[in-house]
């Protein structure tokens, strides 16, 4: 017998003989019809149909498969995770959530709940911030994905009726150069794979016109068969214009596109590893972008919202109607009867079950209370976009779904949002690490530049240029720092023509160390971020989390997780800079194994003048260098092991009061003027932040590393020179503001270790005052621009 | 004229992306201005109620053909009569990136016998290829004709950025000397693109950005009245927009875009 009834009706509707199943046929069904669901999960829903008396529909299997899925409701961050030392009860809300609960700062004004999280900013504007993954359908078609990654997070800043005004985009990638013969198969080479996600990416954000700031891009191995592509968002709000209160029998209107056969079962494709198959099955899983449509939309839907028309947005993504309507209904405390029929198509013959969970792009959903819809069709109609009543909210709370006057659908909201709570095991082992044994080089000059032109230091130019970063003319701090085209730490916008304060965008991310331990990790990305903001005058900071991780289902990748997500909490309550907003991205598996352990942390900081900011280019020769924070002997994970061919044991550690101590103090020293420059030592340490300072600001420097403050362990000036310590900072300060500089730094690590020079060279002395580095401005330009040119 | 009553119209449709910059420029100068939806002033029959038109940057129906083919060919089709009006009136056009290749699809620029059937010039695919955000400096080279550089001085050297694909001005290869001689002697060339010194950039890639036949980034119409640039003057409006402002002791108030915005307010001031 058949597990699968075709019903009599005039359209592709089919029944699913479920309550009798037994468990194979369970797991066969969610197979067969790519639900994604485990047995635990099939077996709850029998039980419900069984309960019903009736078999279910395919279109409502497959809205509580979309529901359900580790994309849309984030069953392993909200599920149990047994460990060595017991259970822990949603990683999220143990680690992530609990850092803003506790913090709970009056600024946050909505956190987690919503498609983006909002912060209070000025003038009675509030800021939206979101960073999504879009790693797996940029695996399978590296333009279509990342283009749609882009519009699908611009989405979600207008799914709390903000208007964007940045985006940022953190990207990895397998190395450029990486052996065609070594390439598993079904994966694409990473330099295919690079090409496109750049092109999506600029594609989307100039076309809309939206600038593109900040961001990053890393190279690692294992990112050869698992791209990572994070694009953000960050929109502005007036707090008054902010509603989501939507009432039974307002309408529901779906704006934007057409619907089609793009973007089935993203969502289950997303939560489930790549294998060599992935290409031709799940295909038709990316979306197709059309930037010109959402660039209407968000017009339109900004309109609506400054006339105070609708009731509640959000947008369609992941899961497309189905967990749009079922969100905002479950939010609203509603049900919803919905017409299908009513959907617009890009062409005919397409069953109800996909319109439902379609994933095609440039759509959004708008609750509409009745007295308000002819002037908001009116405001979408002269925009040029299509907007279509397709249903209502209802009192009762269900999910009501026809088609063509016959029901399809109908499903008990309170079930939707009530799936088995998962449960995973984390088990932790350390790697058994070794710190490489190499005897100290006597001259450093070549490290430093085999350095600056090593992939993940050397400069993105050449990508940078291709995205608009100054569209809507109100980047005050650009990406790239004046006539040389230098790495600036954050971004800064100035949005609101009548206030000079401005937004500052920084990340930070740290793959490498993950590798080691994915707890200094986070620690260091999160250092790292704070640091960036800090760099160029920001302050009263807001975190981002995007986790993209392995299998969670493996107890190692879980183990890892937890660890991350420890740190996240103990960093982010002892910086006092909540998390607002997260996303995490797992089963990132395939043919070439899982990806190493990445945590993206965004930071969204505030700088009260925006002319106060500081940029990293040194100004004037003849001004003071100083280093402020510790120095210790951490190089594993470092860019210099790196450079060697090893990983090493010892990582980057963040020590959490004086770490917290030395931003506060920058910040001050920015606010009184003290500083000329400053500039954040990250990947390749001391080394590659003072190039980077000379070259930009085309003068020299000459350096003294006897006069860097470090543990007294260390002595090698290589080690010195490519340390990565957190929390450190080289700065410039004019001979005449010696004193306020220092008095300022009181009670933090500091020293002057050098001065600007008219000489175009890069001077540095060891500790016994030997010349290790020499190289002139030109060459270390060079160097660093070389690799990707620009 | 007085200022207050100057009220400038900076069109839209679908992908137009940088009015509000645009606007803010000119409110900056107090003058009004209005963004428009082309379908708003169609509707309405308007668009001669305005004194100034403006057509800002962006990707103007996707710039799926040629870019700004579609939005001059909607202008021609339904605003037709209305603007070759505005324009014998002698109300300034201002094109700004996608709006200056809207004006030479619509045949407005260079515009040697008024308005041309077909484009006379193209904005062809950067060389080298690709998009491209940059801060590039442009030679002023108008002799008085250009009301919207009358308060440069020739031969000034201005720094504002660009941000486009398709900026590569040229003329059909056959008619190149000829039409480059016309564009000399009417006095129509009024950027070119040239390196920080002020030495024209000779084709070369960086200083000239894409390519652009004799470097050039923008020319006015015979009567100085319509004129199309590539770069953005709105990005370069203000002193923090500047790229190293932050090497500066002090900010500087204004940037060099200001001066384009100025001068065609004092001409709508002066001459209306």
């Amino acid at each position: 017998m058949s597990l699968y009834i075709k019903t009599d009706v005039p359209f592709e509707l089919n029944e699913i003989r479920l309550p009798k199943a037994n468990n194979k046929q369970l797991l066969q069904i969610s197979k067969e019809l790519e639900l994604g669901l485990n047995l635990e999960e099939m077996k709850a829903i029998q039980k419900h149909f069984a309960m019903k008396g009736r078999n279910p529909t395919d279109v409502e299997l497959q809205t509580i498969g979309q529901t359900w899925s580790e994309h849309c409701h984030h069953k392993t961050f909200k599920g149990d995770v047994v460990t060595e030392n017991g259970t822990i009860k949603s990683l999220f809300q143990t680690y992530i959530a609990k850092a803003t609960m506790e913090l709970n700062p009056d600024w946050c004004l909505s956190v987690f709940e919503d498609n983006a999280g909002i912060i209070n900013f000025d003038k009675g504007v509030a800021l939206a911030a979101k960073v999504e993954t879009h790693n797996h359908p940029s695996a399978i078609e590296p333009f279509g994905g990342a283009a749609t990654g882009v519009g699908g997070v611009i989405r979600d800043i207008l799914g709390v009726w903000a208007e964007p005004i940045a985006c940022t985009d953190v990207l990895g990638f397998g190395p450029l150069n990486f052996e065609h013969d070594k390439l598993p198969v079904g994966v694409k080479h990473p330099k295919y794979i690079f090409s496109g996600v750049i092109s999506g990416i600029g594609c989307y954000g100039n076309n809309m016109g939206i600038p593109t700031v900040n961001g990053a891009i890393y190279f690692d191995e294992t990112y050869v068969g698992n791209v990572v592509v994070y694009c953000g968002c960050i929109g502005t709000l007036p707090k008054d214009k902010f509603v989501k209160d939507a009432k039974p029998g307002d309408i529901i209107l779906l704006v934007g596109g057409k619907t089609g056969r793009d973007g089935i079962h993203g969502v289950t494709f997303a939560s489930a590893e790549l294998t060599e198959k992935s290409e031709e099955i799940s295909r038709p899983a990316v979306q197709i972008a059309n930037p010109i449509e959402e660039e209407k939309l968000k017009r339109a839907i900004i309109e609506v919202r400054d006339c105070q028309l609708g009731s509640s947005i959000t947008d369609l993504g992941g899961g497309g109607l189905s967990s749009a309507i079922g969100e905002t209904a479950e939010k609203s405390g509603c049900g919803a009867y919905v017409e299908l029929e009513k959907v617009p198509l890009k062409r005919m013959g397409i069953a109800p079950w996909e319109i439902y969970i379609s994933e095609s792009q440039e759509r959004m959903l708008l609750l509409v209370p009745k007295k308000n819809l002819r002037e908001v069709l009116e405001k979408f109609e002269s925009e040029d976009v299509k907007a279509t009543p397709i249903g209502k909210f209802i009192k009762d709370k269900m999910l009501k779904i026809s088609y063509q006057g016959y029901k399809v659908a109908e499903i008990e909201i309170e079930f939707l949002f009530k799936p088995p709570k998962p449960q995973r095991t984390a088990r932790w082992k350390a790697p058994s690490y070794e710190e490489p044994r190499f005897p100290e080089p006597q001259e450093l000059t070549k490290d430093v530049l085999k350095i600056l032109s090593s992939p993940n230091v050397a400069s993105k130019e050449s990508v940078i240029r291709t995205y608009d970063h100054e569209v809507k003319g109100n980047t005050a701090l650009k990406p790239l720092q004046g006539r040389y085209a230098g790495p600036s730490d954050a971004a800064v916008l100035k949005p609101l023509e009548d206030s000079w304060k401005g937004v500052v965008l920084s990340c930070g991310m740290n793959p490498n160390y993950g590798k080691i331990d994915p707890y200094w990790m986070a620690a260091s990305s999160i250092d790292e971020a704070i640091r960036n903001n800090t760099a160029v005058g920001g302050r009263r900071i807001a975190l981002l989390d995007n986790f993209t991780w392995g299998n969670p289902e493996k107890t190692d990748r879980m183990s890892t997780l937890v660890r991350a997500c420890q740190a996240c909490y103990k960093f982010a309550k002892g910086f006092e800079t909540p998390f607002i907003s997260g996303k995490d991205s797992l089963y990132n598996e395939s043919p070439s194994g899982p990806i190493t352990p990445t945590l993206l942390i965004t930071a969204v900081g505030l700088i009260p003048d925006v002319r106060k900011t500081v940029s990293m280019d040194v100004k004037q020769a003849g001004n003071l260098i100083y280093i402020v924070g510790q120095t210790y002997p951490e190089l594993g994970g470092s860019e210099y092991y790196k450079s060697r061919g090893f990983l090493g044991k010892t990582i980057p550690e963040v020590r959490i009061s004086q770490a917290r101590k030395i931003m506060k103090s920058i910040v001050r020293a920015v606010d009184l003027g003290c500083i000329k420059t400053c500039h954040d030592l990250s990947e390749g340490g001391l080394a590659v932040a003072v190039s980077e300072m000379a070259f930009t600001g085309d003068y020299g420097i000459e350096l003294h590393l006897k006069n860097v403050p470090r543990s007294r362990s260390m002595q090698r000036n290589d080690f010195i020179l490519f340390s990565e310590s957190n929390s450190r900072f080289l700065v410039e300060v004019q001979e005449k503001r010696r004193r306020d500089f220092q008095a300022l730094m009181d009670g933090v690590a500091f020293s002057v270790v050098g001065r600007v020079q008219r000489k175009r060279r890069l001077q540095v002395y060891g500790s016994d005052e030997s010349t290790v580095v020499d190289a002139s401005l030109v060459e270390l330009r060079k160097a660093w621009k070389g690799t990707f040119g620009g | 004229m007085k200022k207050e009553d100057v009220r400038i119209c900076v069109m839209r449709v679908g992908g137009t992306n940088c009015d509000a910059e645009t606007k803010r420029a000119f409110e900056d100068l107090c003058v009004k201005a209005e963004v428009v939806h082309l379908n708003q002033i169609v509707n309405r029959k308007n668009l001669l109620s305005y004194d100034a038109l403006v057509f800002p940057g962006g990707f103007s129906f996707g710039d799926y053909v040629r870019a700004g083919a579609i939005w001059a060919k909607g202008i021609a089709a339904k605003l037709g009569r209305d603007l070759k009006k505005f324009v014998e009136q002698e109300k300034p056009v201002l094109g700004i990136c996608n709006g200056f290749q809207v004006l030479v699809e619509a045949g407005l620029l260079p515009g040697f016998d008024r308005v041309s059937e077909y484009p006379q010039a193209a904005l062809a695919t950067n060389e080298p290829t690709g998009y491209r955000c940059k801060w590039v400096h442009l030679k002023h080279e108008n002799s008085g004709r250009c009301i919207f550089t009358q308060k440069i001085p020739k031969r000034q050297v201005l720094r504002i950025p660009i941000a486009h694909a398709e900026g590569r001005f040229i003329f059909p290869r056959e008619q190149e000397k000829e039409y480059l001689q016309r564009l000399l002697d009417n006095d129509q060339l009024v950027f070119r693109y040239c390196s920080q010194e002020g030495e024209y950039a000779g084709g070369a890639y960086p200083a000239n950005p894409n390519g652009a036949f004799y470097d050039i980034a923008g020319i006015c119409s015979v009567d100085g009245t319509i004129f199309g640039l590539m770069p953005h003057p709105e990005r370069a409006y203000y002193g923090w927009q500047l790229p190293d402002w932050t090497r500066r002791e002090q900010v500087p108030k204004y940037g060099d875009g200001k001066l384009i915005f100025e001068s065609m307010t004092e001409y709508l001031t002066k001459k209306f």
